[in-house]
């Protein structure tokens, strides 16, 4: 598909030839002497996805780190605009982050009924937040296993997902698919749950409850890695509300903020749990070691909810309340945040009568969280940002849509 | 080895045969070790490794190594040509002089110098002029970060070791190991890290010094070879495989052959320095020139075990975590165990 | 407080800036967290100003800057949605900025809230508004040398990037 009419590209400028004093980073600044530019570029074991990271250096500490995204960019924005029925959407939006796409279909479901003012049955209501919560713990694995990796340990990572694989059973046998569902519909779900649901789920919470106990064993209080993580990274309050981090990330640097609480949707409140927050117990408030067992106690209060959840199951049908056609009225308007394992996921959504939205705004909790690394990690080392990186838990296909 | 040389009368075939014994020795042991290694590493991570070549993937090592002979051999443009050659082959050549002082058995020692111990500790050190030559001379920044990390690691975890070293020689008198061993021949309440065989009295108060002496020069020769906790400098997660990166095919082989022999070099060391080396531990029963080889290469076996156990499963140290473990930990409990050695020697 | 509420104060202080607003929620059965559909319309040179003042006055304390999204409307005008929270009082405000697409300039906020930074330059990318005093004010999610605004409803993909065929 390469035209061979077209002249060469033009050689973009690199920075290497340069003399000293004279290099610029990509923001236009000026490095000094002692200072080296280094890429930590696209393709490297650790950054979690295609991020590349502009880092200067004087030795080993670093003086400037510049995040640059967009290799995964899809416009999923536009491509929202182009479909002819909201429900078609639902398919595309659990790819933008597909750690965790029960929450973000959610999201985008729960943004669709607000602006077509559809009430679902109580049913529904109890599967999906069984359903997000079974994902989260997912999302979480994920997140403590590939951290486990940054940090040297190999060994967690498999631990982790030997139970994320029994969470992707569970999703199997519900609708088929084990990483991109399509399962959450505008006004219901795609399929009930089938006979064999809620025995198998309660197995699996008898499961694991053990299991955050041996991973908590080898990984989180074991001394090298408390020593690796413990001040480090340190997200102070302020800059984090600042910078409107969300999700464990701010909850690890002591604010006592969940969505779930204080902008409640669905029938969280009916339920007992209680948001973690990071209190510095080996450290600093907001280190590193903070977020890692703010994820960690996340999953055993997911554990609490599903239970509940399970218990309190009513009857009903699943698809009763699915419109036949999805016409909101014109130059309506809403923003709809709800708790993704990540953060805050909001979906903006701008209708002009037509079976196609006007504009989808996506506000992915990763794009926003990335955005303060640079702020936390000036004065590091570069192993530090290793970790300060994997403690943010990114998934670059949200943070790029 | 004496016979050995009564066979053949010419000194130089003498030399050269006794020379590549150890070469065959590290080449069939490097492949035992890494099969050991990925097969411990799959068990303690709850799945399975090497099930197809051969029965339960015994001849994968075979593959491996044949793999990386037959691939491609890449040197970037910008690299400095003649260092980026050489440095694989002084790495190896650090680890593989280190055999010659190794006490086999009580018949075959490579060389029976009187300067075993010291030898050892200084020729090693050129691992660390290989991995430097790898670092710079790949014309790649990472690489650079790998190899100076890795010199600054291995430098200053050379004075451990050799303090270590310095506390056996004390108590046996002499730096060549073949002398340390036969010093410890006699059954396992001769060892060293039980005190030695010294009357009872000594023998008690010198037991918890030695048995803190053998765990730092444990922590010592693991951070000496670069393995986790210590590998900082070929950090997978940061370093896209550290001073490694730049190289394939055969070069990458030699670092990898003189990686897993450094491991059972670093092994072999701690056991003739305090385990007994080549003596059994039932004090006659199963003892004689061939059961010494039995012996040696068991016990340094179980300890290249406890090595690949801790890679499997402890994170890594940061570069100033290791240097400070190394300075402001190990040497000076080292001092204080050199202090109450020399103390109890004299009383 | 309501939006009401905020609407009077911020009518009371800044009152020429108020362009229009829809302060009649669209109702259903939408508790506290969903009645998000009244907005303030302020003009793009006061936009600071108000959020600042929004940001450090006592009673509003609104620090949680949710979502900054830019906007083409269609008719020539593009515009920028704020949408604000209260981390302290738990009340929530959306504001909206228009400018035409001749003259696409809007004021930054990216020293008011921190993460306006990345957002501002996810504007600038995809809808060309150019953010004055923005501090680093460069494509964020395309490649540097991309032509065009892709989310502006009169886009054209390009034929040839370095030589690759675009549209497939």
């Amino acid at each position: 598909m390469i035209d061979p009419t077209m002249p060469p590209p033009p050689t973009l400028p690199t920075n290497y030839t340069a003399k000293p004093g004279h290099l610029k980073t990509s923001t236009g600044k000026t490095i000094r002497t002692e200072e080296m530019i280094i890429n930590m570029g696209p393709q490297h074991p650790s950054t979690h996805g295609v991020l590349r990271l502009e880092i200067v250096v004087d030795g080993e500490i670093i003086v400037d780190c510049i995040p640059h995204i967009g290799y995964m960019h899809r416009c999923f924005e536009k491509h929202c605009e182009q479909m002819t029925n909201y429900q078609k959407v639902i398919a595309y939006a659990d790819r933008m982050d597909y750690c965790s796409a029960m929450t973000n279909e959610w999201a985008f479901a729960l943004a669709a009924e607000k602006l077509l003012k559809i009430e679902v049955p109580e049913r529904v209501e109890y599967i999906r937040v069984i359903m997000a919560e079974l994902q989260r713990i997912a999302s979480h694995l994920i997140a403590v296993g590939t951290y486990g990796i940054d940090s040297g340990a190999y060994t967690p990572f498999l631990y982790a997902f030997i139970d994320r694989e029994k969470i992707l059973d569970l999703f199997e046998i519900t609708c088929g698919a084990r990483l991109l569902y399509n399962y959450i519909w505008i006004g219901g779900l795609s399929h009930d749950l089938p006979p064999n649901f809620i025995e198998q789920a309660k197995d699996f919470i008898k499961y694991f409850r053990l299991r955050i106990k041996m991973l908590n064993d080898l990984l989180t209080y074991n001394e090298i890695f408390v020593k690796r993580t413990a001040k480090v990274g340190v997200l102070p309050k302020d800059v984090a509300i600042n910078y409107a981090v969300s999700g464990p990330q701010l909850r690890g640097s002591g604010v006592n903020w969940d969505l779930r609480r204080d902008d409640p949707y669905s029938i969280y409140h009916k339920l007992d749990w209680q948001p973690q927050i990071g209190k510095g117990e080996m450290g600093i408030v907001g280190d590193c070691w903070d977020r890692h067992i703010v994820r960690m106690r996340e999953m055993e209060q997911s554990l609490n909810i599903i239970e509940q959840a399970l218990a309190a199951l009513p009857e009903g049908n699943v698809k009763a309340a699915i419109p036949k056609r999805i016409r909101p009225e014109k130059d309506a308007e809403i923003y709809v945040r709800t708790e993704a394992s990540r953060g805050e996921l909001g979906y903006y959504i701008i209708s002009d009568g037509t079976a196609s939205p006007f504009r989808v705004k996506a506000r992915g909790p990763a794009f926003v969280n990335l955005s303060v690394l640079p702020e936390i990690t000036r004065g590091g080392l570069i192993a530090d940002l290793v970790l300060t990186a994997g403690s943010i838990d990114i998934v670059l296909s949200e943070v790029d849509r | 080895m004496e016979f050995i040389q009564t066979l053949l009368a010419n000194q130089l075939i003498v030399s050269i045969l006794l020379s590549t014994l150890p070469l065959i020795f590290i080449n069939v042991m490097v492949l035992v070790v890494l099969y050991t290694e990925m097969k411990v590493a799959a068990h303690i991570q709850d799945r399975v490794a090497y099930m197809r070549t051969g029965w339960h993937g015994v001849l994968q090592p075979i593959a491996d190594m044949l793999k990386l002979l037959q691939k491609e051999d890449i040197i970037p443009t910008k690299a400095d040509k003649l260092l980026f050659r050489m440095a694989p082959f002084i790495a190896f050549i650090g680890t593989y002089v280190v055999y010659a002082v190794l006490p086999f058995s009580s018949i075959y020692i490579g060389s029976n110098i009187n300067l075993g111990a010291f030898f050892l500790v200084a020729a090693g050190s050129f691992v660390v002029i290989g991995i430097l030559m790898a670092g710079w001379a790949s014309n790649n920044k990472w690489s650079l970060f790998g190899g100076i990390r890795s010199a600054a690691q291995m430098i200053s975890y050379e004075i451990p070791t050799a303090l270590a070293i310095v506390i056996v020689v004390m108590i046996t008198g002499s730096l060549n190991l073949q002398d340390v061993t036969k010093f410890q021949d006699g059954g396992i309440g001769n060892w060293i890290i039980f005190g030695g065989p010294l009357p009872w009295a000594q023998k008690l108060m010198l037991m918890p010094f030695t048995l803190i002496t053998f765990l730092i020069l444990f922590v010592a020769s693991i951070a000496e070879v670069n393995r986790t906790p210590f590998d900082l400098p070929e950090a997978e997660s940061e370093l896209v495989q550290g001073y490694n990166t730049e190289y394939s095919g055969m070069r990458f082989a030699m670092f990898y052959l003189s990686e897993y022999a450094n491991l059972f070099t670093v092994s072999a060391v701690v056991v003739s320095l305090f385990l007994g080396g080549w003596s059994s531990p039932f004090n006659s029963f199963m003892s004689g020139p061939l059961w010494g080889i039995f012996w040696f290469v068991t016990k340094a076996y179980t300890f290249v075990l406890i090595q690949i156990w801790l890679r499997w499963t402890l994170p890594r140290l940061r570069v100033d975590q290791l240097m400070f473990v190394s300075w402001k930990v190990l040497t000076p409990w080292l001092f204080v165990c050199i202090l109450a050695v020399g103390l109890i020697l004299v009383i | 407080m309501t939006a009401h509420e905020i609407f009077n104060i911020l009518k009371t202080k800044f009152g020429d800036a108020l362009i229009e607003t829809k302060l009649s929620a669209a109702g259903g059965s939408a508790s506290i967290g969903y009645a998000m559909q009244m907005w303030i319309s302020i003009a793009p040179d006061k936009i600071r100003e108000i959020c600042l003042f929004l940001r450090d006055d006592s009673a509003m304390q609104f620090d949680y800057l949710s979502c900054l999204s830019g906007v083409d409307y269609n008719n020539g005008t593009l515009g920028i949605v704020y949408h604000l929270t209260s981390m302290v009082y738990k009340h929530k405000i959306v504001l909206k900025t228009y400018c035409t697409k001749d003259n696409p300039h809007i004021q930054s906020v990216s020293d008011v809230w921190g993460t306006a930074n990345w957002h501002e330059r996810e504007v600038f990318d995809l809808f060309g508004i150019i953010i004055d005093g923005h501090p680093d004010l460069r494509r964020i999610l395309l490649p540097d040398d991309w032509e065009g605004n892709p989310l502006r409803k009169d886009y054209k993909v390009q034929e040839f990037y370095h030589g690759i065929k675009v549209p497939y």
